[in-house]
């Protein structure tokens, strides 16, 4: 507790060294210009060392005397103050409320500062990356999307979460999940599985699938969001857990998966903290529909924007392992993708019973 | 001088002889079954069919496939005769339509509930003769239009009759008519009804009444239908049948009790259209077969010369040389190959395009007001494309253009400075454009994606013009985009008339006039964005540097000299955006009509462009307004003035002696009419040199001389 006062002040100082950025500008009769970091592929790169995405060094001008950009400025300055605020409160707060904190009327005028949330959204990661704080530092949550359950303890404000007793719907996974507010306890697990979909987990965790095979079961509700990705990483750091991920088979299910691994290119500054490079893809492969017999008749065939995606795959440079070329290369081929949900079609245990016991038996996974 | 729609449906070509040879054939080939029936038989079994039990069996040829559409179709039919008969003997029409409900089961239902409705049209027209008054009501196919080449709107289906005969099968009442042909002829009052089997008027009553309208007819049907407001609605038709008939003055009843007044905004009538003579190249072999059949003249040169037009005696030798036939052989001796040669011959020969001074554009003026009055837009425009030509056919096409929301519609919100919520910005984006379609002034209402009209719509590429489109969709934002279609013949692509053939020639024209729309509608959205975008620039700065400097303040703990900061940041924007120069540029740019012909602009300060017509209109409307609540008719107080201009006007045009005396003419004005504005006697000054012109062979220039000369 006492750390996190230090460093409120420091993200403080962060937030009002822009509005001195303004006051000097005026002085000296220039524009006021903040530079924000890209948060695009042409500013990511992959450093193969590490296996992290990182952010290039590329910046862009945002400037307050120019009519494209004018209104963006005063965006960016309302929303430093209204995290100030924050931070001088000691609150959490939403990225929702955030919008709705700083939305008014500008004076004598029709014109609101925001009019959706999708104005303000882009303005908070900007200020994410370019004054270096990391969005729990900014004292900003996101929506608690996330189910995780297994021999896990956490303390979650001075209650004791004990994620094996939370029958089968475990325990909602907080968006901040740093050790100043999410503590692990213990954790006797030997693996750690993260899936997909929520259906999926539903059904490993009524099956009981983790007391089995002594593992913790995580899920994200499709592509998951930093708190999930940051308390896979750090049952994987701290209690060296390997992670697995359950994807369907599809460009998106690779992407997910690549995401956990390596990072995400709008959030490439996270990487360092978020990345699980030694994370494994378990399934489903496009090798798999024939390994388990799955009748062709379950796929769904590829459409126009799946097959722009996989092409596009192809290119990142993090997926250029022969084995992911090949994998990728085999859906095109059979220009297929097949849901988890599909294995159901077997029978409604597959996944608990058979196809997941197998992979992990013939360790049949990629890297 | 019959009041009479007849129907252009293909019924003859349902004659019990075209049965008979297919039956034939097969009897031949099945020799052997001897189950099946033989040519006796089916010979027993053939009979002629009446008109009108073909009628019966396919009523959704002539639109009366549900309660609903069949409700509009007999309203569509009685107003398209009202407004013909009048239009043809040169009176400024005032029509009332209305819709009562008729109690079913002894008690009446709502509106919206009701299954039966009684539908009264009634005009001032030059009113019927007493002994055609049950043929032209009571019997199919009969009247005046088929067979004549002439502009009018009575292609659209069968005709009076048929609504008569919808009425007839689904109630059982009669048609009761009531007409007055003048002042000093007595009123008749007629039921009647069809003879299905004999296609012949059974007349149930025929009396003289006391009748208040000093001229005029008066048609009653009940018919089963079904009450909607919306789309192809009656409200819809008559609504739309106002923009592109300014010159009409419409009441409507409505079965919920209300009265919608459609005031005139335009005071003169359309110029006559003229009847033509078939021109070579839009006949059919079939048809030429039975015009050598039908003809008066003697000899085969003859007949191409007089009956049809643009054939010159030498070219029908040269004609008859060229397809080696005699020019002076009996036209009913000319058969088989030698008549398919000539048909051939025909086609390929060059000839003259047909005169195109027989239609009668409703006119840009006409089309602007009657969009200004109807639409409450900020821009109005309006093009007449010159006269083409498809298979023979002289066409005109006239587009029109209404965009925007009015300011003093915007200015509503405004003025309480409410703060706009969230999704409340992008209400001009999820609406699309209209498209209101015409065939010769009747709106058409159906089969929209078949029309012509609507595909060329769809391919103007309107992003060219400021407006979005997305791909293969109708142009987005606030717009009304009008099309109208004249034509001695409008080819319509099924027997129920709801949409125009594609034609490459048609939509050509259409694409041009659309284009045209768009062209003054891009440079009207850019002058207003330009001028909007200045404003922006200097504004937004300012605006933004209160929020800045606030902000930066709280930032800093409420520490900073906030109105040195302001007027820092004031100083670097003035210099930044040019200083006075942009608020001086902002004064002159706001947008003005210049250089956009046929448009009226709306701003917050009030009317641009054709200003005359404008403020006309709005004169009108309150005229209207006022006058709506009088009983309209017992309105006997007519300006003497401008009556009579309307009959004398209309006399040169016509040539016909169908008016009443003039002296009369003072009474007989349903409607008290706009006392003569400064606006109407310069409207006189023009007028006499138009039938001039239009006599003029050259009819290109012709046409394009009333445009030319605003």
């Amino acid at each position: 507790m006492t750390t996190k006062q230090k460093k409120t002040t420091a993200v403080e100082k962060k937030l009002i060294s822009l509005a001195d950025i303004v006051v000097t500008a005026a002085e000296r009769s220039k524009d006021p210009t903040f530079a924000i970091p890209i948060r695009a592929l042409s500013n990511v790169a992959f450093n193969e060392r590490k296996g992290l995405i990182e952010m290039g060094s590329k910046k862009q001008a945002r400037s307050f005397f120019n009519v494209g950009m004018a209104k963006k400025f005063m965006q960016t300055v309302l929303v430093a103050d209204a995290l100030s605020e924050l931070q001088r409160a000691d609150l959490t707060t939403s990225l929702r409320e955030i919008y709705y904190r700083t939305k008014h009327t500008i004076k004598d005028s029709h014109e609101n500062t925001f009019d959706t949330q999708d104005e303000s959204d882009p303005v908070i990661e900007d200020l994410e990356v370019s004054l270096a704080a990391l969005r729990e530092e900014l004292h900003v949550r996101a929506e608690n999307s996330g189910s995780i359950v297994g021999p896990v303890v956490f303390a979650d404000d001075g209650d004791r979460v004990d994620c094996s007793k939370l029958g089968k719907g475990g325990y909602s996974v907080p968006s901040i999940v740093e050790p100043e507010y999410l503590e692990i306890r213990r954790c006797t697990a030997d693996f750690l599985l993260l899936v997909e979909k929520g259906t999926q987990w539903n059904r490993l965790s009524e099956d009981k699938f983790w007391r089995r095979y002594n593992c913790v079961l995580l899920t994200g509700n499709g592509q998951p969001p930093r708190g999930v990705r940051r308390l896979a990483r750090r049952l994987h750091e701290e209690y060296k857990l390997p992670v697995y991920v359950l994807v369907d088979n599809d460009p998106w299910g690779y992407y997910i998966y690549s995401v956990i691994k390596q990072g995400s290119i709008n959030l490439a500054f996270e990487s360092n903290r978020m990345a699980i490079p030694k994370a494994k893809f378990i399934g489903l492969s496009s090798a798999d529909p024939e390994r388990y017999e799955l009748p062709r008749n379950v796929g769904i065939k590829l459409n126009e924007k799946d097959i722009a995606r996989a092409k596009e795959l192809l290119n990142y440079q993090w997926f250029q392992k022969p084995a992911w070329q090949s994998e990728i290369k085999r859906m095109l081929t059979s220009g297929l993708k097949y849901e988890l949900d599909s294995l159901a079609n077997k029978d409604f245990q597959f996944l608990t019973k058979k196809y997941l016991p197998r992979k992990l038996k013939e360790k049949d996974w990629l890297d | 001088m019959s009041k009479k729609n007849a129907s252009t449906l293909p019924v003859p070509s349902v004659s019990p002889k075209t049965s008979a040879p297919e039956p034939a054939a097969p009897k031949k080939a099945a020799a052997k079954p001897a189950q099946l029936v033989t040519a006796v038989e089916m010979g027993a079994r053939q009979r002629e069919i009446s008109v009108s039990e073909f009628f019966t069996k396919n009523r959704h040829l002539l639109g009366f496939d549900n309660p609903r559409k069949a409700l509009l179709t007999c309203v569509k039919e009685a107003v398209d005769n009202a407004l013909d008969a009048s239009e043809e003997a040169g009176i400024l029409p005032d029509v009332m339509v209305q819709l009562e409900v008729v109690p079913t089961a002894g008690h009446a239902l709502p509106a919206s509930q009701a299954t039966r409705f009684r539908i009264t049209v009634m005009d001032n027209g030059p009113g019927i003769v007493r002994q055609q008054i049950p043929r032209i009501f009571a019997k199919l196919l009969y009247g005046s239009k088929f067979h004549r080449l002439r502009m009018s709107r009575g292609q659209q289906g069968i005709g009076i009759s048929a609504a008569g005969m919808y009425g007839q099968l689904t109630t059982g009442k009669p048609v009761k008519i009531i007409s007055r042909t003048g002042p000093k002829a007595p009123a008749h009052y007629f039921e009647v009804q069809i003879d299905t089997k004999k296609n012949e008027p059974l007349v149930h009553e025929n009396k003289q009444i006391k009748w208040e309208q000093p001229r005029g007819t008066q048609v009653s049907i009940e018919v089963e239908g079904r009450y909607q407001k919306g789309r192809a609605s009656v409200d819809e038709y008559l609504e739309q049948t106002s923009i592109a008939n300014p010159h009409v003055r419409l009441i409507y009843k409505t079965p919920d009790g209300e009265t919608k007044d459609f005031p005139r905004t335009y005071h003169e009538l359309p110029p006559a259209p003229r009847e033509i003579k078939p021109h070579p190249y839009g006949i059919e072999f079939g048809m030429l077969l039975k015009m050598l059949q039908d003809t008066k003249s003697p000899s085969l040169s003859g007949v191409l010369s007089s009956d049809f037009c643009r054939v010159s005696p030498q070219l029908a030798e040269d004609i008859c040389k060229a397809a080696k036939v005699s020019p002076t052989m009996k036209p009913r001796d000319l058969k088989g190959h030698a008549a398919e040669t000539l048909y051939q011959t025909i086609q390929a020969t060059k000839i003259m395009a047909p005169p195109t001074n027989c239609i009668s554009p409703i006119g840009e003026k006409a089309i602007l007001s009657g969009l200004y009055k109807q639409i409450k837009g900020e821009f109005y425009t309006a093009v007449s494309r010159p006269p083409a030509v498809y298979r023979g056919n002289p066409f005109i096409i006239e587009a029109g253009l209404a965009y925007g929301h009015r300011p003093d519609d915007q200015a509503k919100p405004k003025q309480p400075a409410m703060p706009k919520a969230e999704g409340e910005h992008e209400e001009d984006n999820s609406e699309l454009a209209r498209v209101i379609r015409y065939a010769n002034r009747v709106p058409l209402l159906y089969q929209q994606s078949a029309c012509a009209t609507f595909k060329a719509v769809l391919s103007t590429t309107w992003k060219n013009y400021g407006v979005t489109q997305s791909r293969g969709a109708l142009p987005g934002g606030p717009m009304v985009i009008f099309v109208h279609m004249a034509s001695v013949w409008v080819p319509f692509t099924s027997e129920s008339k709801e949409a125009i053939a594609d034609y490459d020639e048609i939509q050509k024209e259409i694409t041009l006039a659309l284009r045209e729309c768009g062209r003054r509608l891009g440079l009207f959205i850019r002058r207003r964005e330009r001028a909007a975008g200045e404003y922006r620039r200097r504004n937004i700065f300012e605006l933004y540097i209160e929020e800045v400097v606030e902000a930066c303040n709280r930032l800093k703990g409420g520490t900073l000299p906030k109105e040195k900061l302001k007027a820092q940041l004031q100083k670097i924007a003035t210099s930044r955006t040019g200083g006075m120069k942009t608020d001086e540029a902002l004064g002159k740019t706001s947008a003005g009509p210049e250089g956009l012909p046929h448009s009226i602009i709306v701003t917050a300060e009030g009317i641009e462009g054709d200003v005359e017509l404008a403020s006309h209109i709005e004169a009108d409307a309150a005229t209207a307004a006022s006058a709506a609540d009088a009983d309209l008719l017992g309105a006997t107080e007519p300006k003497a003035k401008a009556t009579k201009r309307t009959t004398n006007k209309a006399k040169p045009a016509t040539g016909k002696s169908t008016q009443a005396p003039k002296g009369k003419a003072a009474q007989m004005a349903l409607f008290v009419e706009k006392p003569a504005t400064g606006k109407t006697s310069s409207d006189k000054a023009k007028r006499p040199d138009k039938p001039n012109k239009r006599n003029t062979p050259d009819t290109r220039t012709n046409a394009v001389a009333p445009r030319e000369k605003k």
